[in-house]
């Protein structure tokens, strides 16, 4: 079917296509930007109900919802944008696009990664402690993230114990050989930085002999710091050290 | 031209009662009364809230799909059986046949709207309902207008009831993408800024139906007056630029 010239379009026709096109233009234009406000953010519906709204794809539904809450962090001109957020309901965001999509790692890594470095002490620990609830359910998936949580719990918050017991538990669940070796060494070394020399001198006499330990370069590494231990602690005994 | 627009409306206003539509509503409303019920029973708390909510996001999302449904399907069958040829062979303007199926189709609507709004009434306060069928009837009227559009320009059911549900999803959710997409403001890569361009830029043609017929305002904040006028003046406008644009294609189809 050929179409017939454009001339045999009346004139008042194309005005008036051109003319509400203009006004639609215009109104949209002149409305305000949609905008997502850190405190907008609500608690999300439960589990069952986003199951339900998933319509049989809950792994395409969390991975919208992962892009919908970070509309929440990505705003422009705000300089803290994650900080202003309730991480109540950050939390069960998180928790819900996790149940949504239990092998997805993107929830975590925002976790760890961006909503746990905020300037906010109280807010990073809720974020640690969501990190390590998840990391119980799925150790050898999520270890990374726990490692990271703590490393964050040490050098950020300066909570030794808080860090010790994440590397525990990095130590007694995780047992993937894609985890580097560290990750499951950690807690020896936090035991040094409290000042419990005897504990982390027996953890790591206790890896060695564990046979756990198959690189050559880390048996050595840890052997040295073995030797050091064992030095600090007899300076110690000696009262040399206070 | 009222003595032509007139019978034409009418006449679409009668297919839309004489067809099995008023029995699909009728099982709808049915159904939709079932899920109250449902509803409140299984809700441990927030159960008023819950049943109006679901019900009238079931009930707009079925609305949409029959008015857009009906009207593609009434306009093929009508080209199939020629009588859109018949209608463009009298001594009147092609305008006029498309006024008087837009006045019909807008009719029908808005009684779908009001048949549809019911049901909400016995389970939410009458204001708040009427409040939200009014925005219901006006996104119908918008919807049959695109339903329009798109039948004349790509004539066929299926790609032409395609278009139209991806609009709706489209507009109904376009402020969910440019929030997403405002993402990438402070991006340096051209790739996501072109991106944020163009979604913006689909937003300009777009209306807002994700600002209107919300489920929150009947159990939440109502709407305010200014809130149902900009729906009501969205509605006009957008109308108007659908009608236009498939005034536009009508003028050029060869028939």
């Amino acid at each position: 079917m050929r179409e017939r010239p454009l001339s045999s379009v009346p004139v008042w026709v194309t005005a008036l296509l051109a003319i509400a096109l203009a006004l639609q233009i215009t109104l949209a234009a002149s409305r305000p930007e949609p905008t997502a406000k850190a405190e907008d953010l609500s608690a999300p519906p439960g589990v069952s109900a986003l199951q339900l709204a998933a319509l049989g794809e809950p792994v395409a539904l969390a991975k919208l919802l992962m892009l919908y809450l970070q509309a929440f962090d990505y705003q422009a001109g705000s300089r803290v944008p994650y900080r202003d957020l309730d991480y109540g309901h950050l939390e069960q965001w998180l928790s819900a696009i996790l149940a949504l999509d239990p092998d997805g790692q993107y929830p975590l890594m925002s976790a760890s990664r961006l909503y746990a470095g905020v300037p906010d002490p109280a807010k990073q620990r809720k974020m640690l402690e969501f990190i390590y609830r998840e990391y119980l359910t799925d150790p050898n998936r999520r270890w990374p993230w726990l490692a990271h949580a703590t490393v964050l719990a040490k050098h950020e918050l300066k909570d030794l114990p808080l860090a010790r017991k994440y590397a525990v538990a990095l130590q007694q669940h995780t047992t993937t050989p894609e985890a580097p070796a560290w990750v499951t060494q950690m807690e020896p070394f936090i035991l040094e930085d409290m000042d419990e020399l005897e504990a982390a001198r027996v953890l790591i006499g206790g890896l060695l002999a564990s046979g756990r330990i198959k690189d050559e370069r880390e048996m050595r590494l840890l052997d040295r710091r073995l030797k050091l231990l064992e030095e600090r602690l007899r300076e110690k005994k000696a009262g040399k050290r206070p | 031209m009222t003595r032509i627009i007139g019978p034409i409306a009418r006449a679409t206003l009668l297919e839309a009662m004489r067809s099995r539509m008023l029995w699909l509503v009728g099982v709808l409303l049915v159904l939709s009364l079932a899920a109250a019920g449902f509803l409140g029973q299984v809700a441990i708390i927030e159960a008023a809230e819950i049943r109006v909510t679901v019900v009238a996001a079931l009930l707009r999302a079925a609305a949409a799909f029959l008015t857009a449904a009906f009207v593609v399907m009434s306009m093929v069958r009508e080209s199939n059986d020629k009588v859109l040829e018949l209608m463009l062979a009298q001594p009147w303007p092609r305008a006029a046949y498309l006024f008087g199926k837009l006045v019909g189709f807008s009719a029908a609507a808005v009684l779908l709207a009001a048949l549809l709004t019911l049901p909400l009434a016995l389970i939410a306060p009458a204001a708040r309902v009427l409040a939200w069928g009014l925005s219901l009837g006006c996104e119908l009227i918008i919807l049959t207008a695109m339903s329009l559009f798109c039948v004349i320009t790509l004539t066929h059911i299926v790609p032409a009831l395609a278009a139209v549900l991806g609009f709706y999803v489209l507009a109904r959710s376009i402020a969910a993408l440019q929030l997403i997409a405002s993402a990438a403001e402070a991006s340096t890569v051209w790739t996501d800024r072109a991106a944020n361009w163009i979604v913006h830029a689909i937003a300009l043609v777009l209306p807002r139906l994700d600002e209107m017929t919300q489920s929150a305002w009947l159990v939440g904040a109502p709407p305010t007056t200014g809130t149902l006028a900009s729906v009501v003046a969205q509605t006009g406008l957008y109308t108007l630029l659908l009608v236009a644009a498939a005034q536009f294609d009508l003028h050029r189809q060869n028939l």
